[in-house]
């Protein structure tokens, strides 16, 4: 063996020091909660997602005592319309996407043997602004406003505020808040596994679990924004009277279950593949050997995920829609069963071709599964509209949603905690009690739900807080009754053992000779998350790889030092794991938590009404998030280079396609053009449902072609001077580059005047009728995009002014550009739809 | 990749396909084409519905956008299918080797062009079938 520097143990201890002393938590009763480290804001986020769901439950729990007997009078109606829509929306938005989200930030580094993930900060803005807004939403049943619409929130009784009070408000603005953080995050989660891999780690030897990670935040990217654009309009009609949905001024109620479902149909598949994802992590841990058919899951993961965004309208069954087009959606739900099976499929087939050992995890994997297939079944028979006609809202579907939820998500969630616990604590949980509680919430889940189906046929509707004795459904309930307590028992078991964790002494490391890279963690970590990033030759380096454990351990692979001082991980490039770069990551600071505070505000305060605080707010949050990214981005490092070990030397600073903001820029772009798309979806939407769209009469005139035309010329001048200060800064004329952007960000401000001025100048009154309205929120959001293109342009200008930005390093204008690409097509699209289209048709 | 060796010369077309660069994006290729097809047959029928009352002139509109969907998925399929053969170490294939992950990618490519031909022809088969608005 030759001589390798990282044998001098001396040197090790060293390097060991520096890297415990960049990695230290900070401290200090505030100070740490400034703490970024994915490690530490992964457990926040996952302990918080977890109280979320307890809370939940116990709401499912006081349901279930109502309905327990015909004609019980435990809560009055309004309290039990909030219980089940706080329940299901608590349920959906604040336990199972935040926990997939948790989970993969805590996983995701050690996963792929980064330090952390790309953005710390951002993950730690995407928990504090989490839990801000979790707080708010399921506070509010303690002063009994909460949310009573039903956690799909359907328009007209949610948006007429003589019929529902300050709840609705607290729903979409208090959940949008949330949405916000679920899109941070599924860009910090996206940029983590296309570029934090380690060395070597091409595409086809990343984890299954990466997979899915990757493939569920694209979908949250595409499934997120058509949410909040309805939640757009929904406050724009709460708020202002803007009547999308009010059938009286030319609106439709159907547009809002369009963008709902288009969103809620793939959100359940958001929160089904992260924890099947999970299984194909424990599976071949358990069957002693790697999963069969890598690429057949790949593809499931990936056709699952295309499949479910052609699913949305099997919610709209019974809305009146032509049977032709139910037709698609049916023949998209019987399909999107091919992948989902082919997941079981590989996963039984492993387990069948290893020896396997029965552990507490397995046991969760396979009793969810059996559940989980029985909730399939019920699907396949919904899909067919006319069984849906006859089952729809009624607690057949209750049933139906739950063995998915349960069986697909919860279980397997519970699984993964029995399998992950040691890796986080370093501790195992109780295997006596966790299988003990498994077959209580087995037993339970079986017991609550099955009834439903009969119940449901024999026409208990959903959503009502009691029925009458004549129906004969009171047995069947009760047994769901006694049903969920045995469930919530079981759960409760399960913190039982979480309680007792803490005395428990420490398991080996990687307890369950697992053979892949988060199981190098050690029972007593430490923070810098992986001692040296390895280079990885296969699916599973801790089998087949030859004294990985210990390479790793001893800084045998790639940068196993810290220098100067700074906390770094490497990015490599997407398709083949090729280093191209040290990035410097974020380090603690409250800036996160504080524009979280700040923009969670303005949420805040729009709910009461106060809106020129919550105009404040936002004038604060852009200049915390200015601040932050002045102090914490695109910063020009020391030296060009820097050498990561055996030989191998990186640049430090990277800009354009290879770098991870430029991905990060990209990737939130396609999240923000995906909202802007279900807004310009409405105004067609509208188009279709009437013969007079545009309308004719006093305040509906069109904004005429002129100033829209006006407001386009202007955005693109105003792009293409950003294109033309990208090139001629790479060139070297920096003083050019700065006139370029300095004008290009007085020409976006011009933009905004002429797009504004088209409807201003034809008087429309978006409260008169639906046209108007939607005219102006189009116009609204390109002129916002506008104001946001101009500040990035001056923001770049002062950059280079105060030398930040060079020829050499100029990330921040090829990261605008991005946004200015994207800001073109915005505004191609309004001003062609609001000024040209009416002409057209 | 480039240094596949035996049958240089010989089929030609099948040398280029099989040089043709693979990514990410190219993986997707196959679904992508179910969504816009899919998109297509919605919007079609929901626009020729509301607007003229009536079931879009039918099947051609259909028939063209089935066919074309259905080549361009075949057409990627295939090339992902030559590309998933080329020659190199012994199976499983499961190594980090640059031809391992060409592999990898266009085998997944052809499972994917298979499901989405399925799924295809299961949104065309309602249009084809059913013919008015009701
Ligand atoms: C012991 C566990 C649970 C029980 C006993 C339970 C019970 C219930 C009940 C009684 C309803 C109301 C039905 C109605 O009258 O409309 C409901 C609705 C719902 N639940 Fe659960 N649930 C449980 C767990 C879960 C989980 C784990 C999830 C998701 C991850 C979930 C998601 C939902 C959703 C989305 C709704 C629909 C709410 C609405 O109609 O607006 N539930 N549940
Ligand atoms: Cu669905």
């Amino acid at each position: 063996m030759s001589l390798h520097a990282q044998d001098d143990i001396e040197l090790r201890r060293a390097q060991e020091d520096r890297l415990r002393a960049v990695w230290a938590p900070p401290t200090g009763w505030f100070g740490r909660w400034t703490d970024v480290n994915n490690n530490v804001v992964g457990v926040w986020y996952t302990l918080t997602a977890f109280t979320f769901m307890l809370f939940a439950g116990v709401l499912a729990l006081i349901m279930r005592a109502q309905l327990s007997a015909p004609g019980n009078d435990l809560v009055t109606p309004s309290t039990f319309n909030q219980l089940f829509t706080l329940h299901g929306s608590m349920m959906m938005f604040l336990f199972a996407v935040p926990m997939f989200e948790a989970v993969a930030v805590i996983l995701l580094p050690q996963l792929l043997g980064a330090r952390d993930l790309p953005f710390p900060r951002l993950s730690a803005f995407g928990y504090w602004s989490f839990l801000i807004g979790g707080v708010f939403v399921a506070g509010s049943i303690f002063f009994d406003v909460a949310p009573d619409g039903g956690w799909f929130m359907y328009p007209p009784f949610t948006t007429r505020t003589d019929l529902s009070g300050l709840g609705a408000d607290i729903w979409m603005l208090g959940l949008s808040f949330i949405e916000v953080s679920s899109v941070a995050a599924a860009v910090e989660l996206i940029v983590g596994v296309l570029k934090t891999r380690p060395p070597g780690m091409r595409l086809n030897l990343m984890p299954l679990y990466a997979w899915y990670i990757l493939v569920v935040a694209v979908m949250i990217l595409f499934a997120f924004p058509p949410l909040i654009a309805g939640d757009i309009l929904f406050e724009l009609e709460r708020l202002m009277g803007w009547p999308f949905f009010d059938a009286a001024r030319g609106g439709d109620a159907i547009l809002w279950q369009h963008l709902f479902w288009i969103f809620g149909h793939p959100e359940v598949y958001i929160v089904f593949l992260p924890s099947i994802a999970l299984f194909a992590m424990i599976v071949p841990t358990f069957a002693r050997r790697p999963l069969l058919g890598y690429p057949w899951i790949v593809l499931a993961a990936v056709g699952t995920a295309f499949l479910s965004f052609g699913l949305w309208v099997h919610h709209m069954f019974t809305t009146g829609l032509p049977k032709i087009s139910l037709a698609f959606f049916s023949a998209a739900s019987e399909a999107v069963a091919i992948p989902t099976g082919i997941q079981i499929f590989a996963f039984i087939a492993t387990l069948w071709a290893g020896r396997v050992v029965w552990s507490t995890p397995m046991l969760y994997a396979t009793g969810s599964i059996a559940i989980f297939v029985i909730g399939g079944l019920t699907g396949v028979m919904v899909a067919v509209a006319p069984f849906d006609w006859q089952a729809h809202d009624t607690y057949f579907i209750v049933a139906h949603l739950h063995y998915v939820l349960i069986g697909g998500t919860l279980i397997p969630l519970f699984g993964g905690l029995y399998y992950y616990w040691p890796l986080i604590t370093g501790k195992k949980l109780s295997d006596r009690i966790g299988r003990t509680a498994f077959w209580f919430l087995f037993a339970g889940a079986n017991i609550t739900f099955f009834p439903m189906h009969f119940s449901g046929l024999m026409g208990m509707p959903r959503r009502v807080f009691t029925y009458p004795a004549e129906l004969g459904i009171g047995g069947l309930n009760m047994v769901s009754t006694i049903g969920s307590f045995i469930f919530a028992f079981g759960v409760l078991l399960v913190c039982l053992d979480l309680a007792r964790s803490p005395w428990r002494q420490k398991s080996e490391r990687n307890p369950w000779q697992a053979g892949t890279l988060e199981w190098l963690a050690h029972p007593d970590d430490e923070d810098w998350g992986i001692r040296s990033v390895p280079l990885i030759e296969s699916r599973y380096p801790i089998w087949d790889q030859k004294n990985f454990v210990s390479k790793v351990d001893e800084g045998r692979y790639f940068l196993p030092d810290a220098e100067e001082g700074r906390r770094e991980t490497i990015i490599t490039s997407v398709l083949d794991a090729r280093p191209i770069q040290v990035i410097r990551l974020g380090t603690p600071s409250a800036v996160p938590m504080v524009t979280a505070g700040v923009l969670g505000s303005v949420f805040i305060l729009t709910t009461y009404h106060l809106y020129w605080l919550a105009a404040a707010g936002v004038a604060g949050t852009l200049a915390c998030v200015l601040y932050w990214l002045w102090t914490g981005t695109g910063e020009i490092p020391e030296k060009e280079r820097k050498a990561i070990g055996h030989g191998l030397s990186v640049p430090l600073y990277c800009s354009g396609a290879s770098s991870s903001g430029w991905w990060a820029m990209f990737i939130t772009m396609m999240a923000d053009a995906t909202a802007f798309s279900g807004l310009v979806f409405g105004y067609y939407f509208f188009w279709t449902r009437a013969d007079d769209f545009p309308p004719s009469g006093v305040g509906m005139e069109g904004p005429g072609a002129f100033w829209p035309m006006a407001a386009l010329a202007l955005t693109l001048a105003s792009w293409a001077m950003t294109v033309a200060a990208r090139e001629v800064n790479a060139r070297g004329a920096e003083g050019a580059a700065r006139a370029l952007l300095g004008v290009g960000g007085l020409v976006s401000l011009a933009a905004i005047a002429a797009g504004v001025a088209g409807p201003v100048a034809t008087g429309l009154q978006p409260s008169l009728h639906v046209y108007p309205a939607i005219v102006y929120t189009l116009v609204i959001w390109t002129v916002t995009h506008n104001a946001v293109g101009a500040i990035m342009q001056f923001y770049t200008m002062a950059r280079s002014i105060a030398g930040r930005m060079t020829p050499r390093y100029d990330a921040d204008v090829r990261n605008i550009t991005v946004y200015h690409h994207f800001m073109a097509v915005t505004a191609i699209v309004t001003y062609a739809t609001i000024g040209l289209f009416p002409g057209v048709s | 990749m480039k240094n596949e060796t035996p049958n240089e010369g010989r089929g030609g077309l099948r040398q280029r396909v099989r040089g043709l660069r693979v990514t990410l994006w190219t993986l997707i290729v196959p679904p992508t084409v179910w969504a816009g097809h899919f998109l297509f047959c919605y919007l079609w029928v929901a626009v020729s519905c509301a607007k003229m009352g009536a079931f879009p002139r039918f099947p051609t509109a259909f028939v063209i956008g089935t066919a074309v969907a259905l080549a361009i998925i075949v057409a990627s399929g295939w090339i992902a299918w030559i590309q998933s053969g080329t020659p190199g170490d012994p199976p499983p294939h499961d190594d980090g080797t640059d031809i391992d992950r060409l592999r990898f990618l266009a085998h997944a490519t052809v499972l994917l062009a298979a499901l989405s031909f399925v799924a295809v022809v299961f949104t065309a088969a309602p249009a084809l079938m059913l013919t008015d608005c009701r």
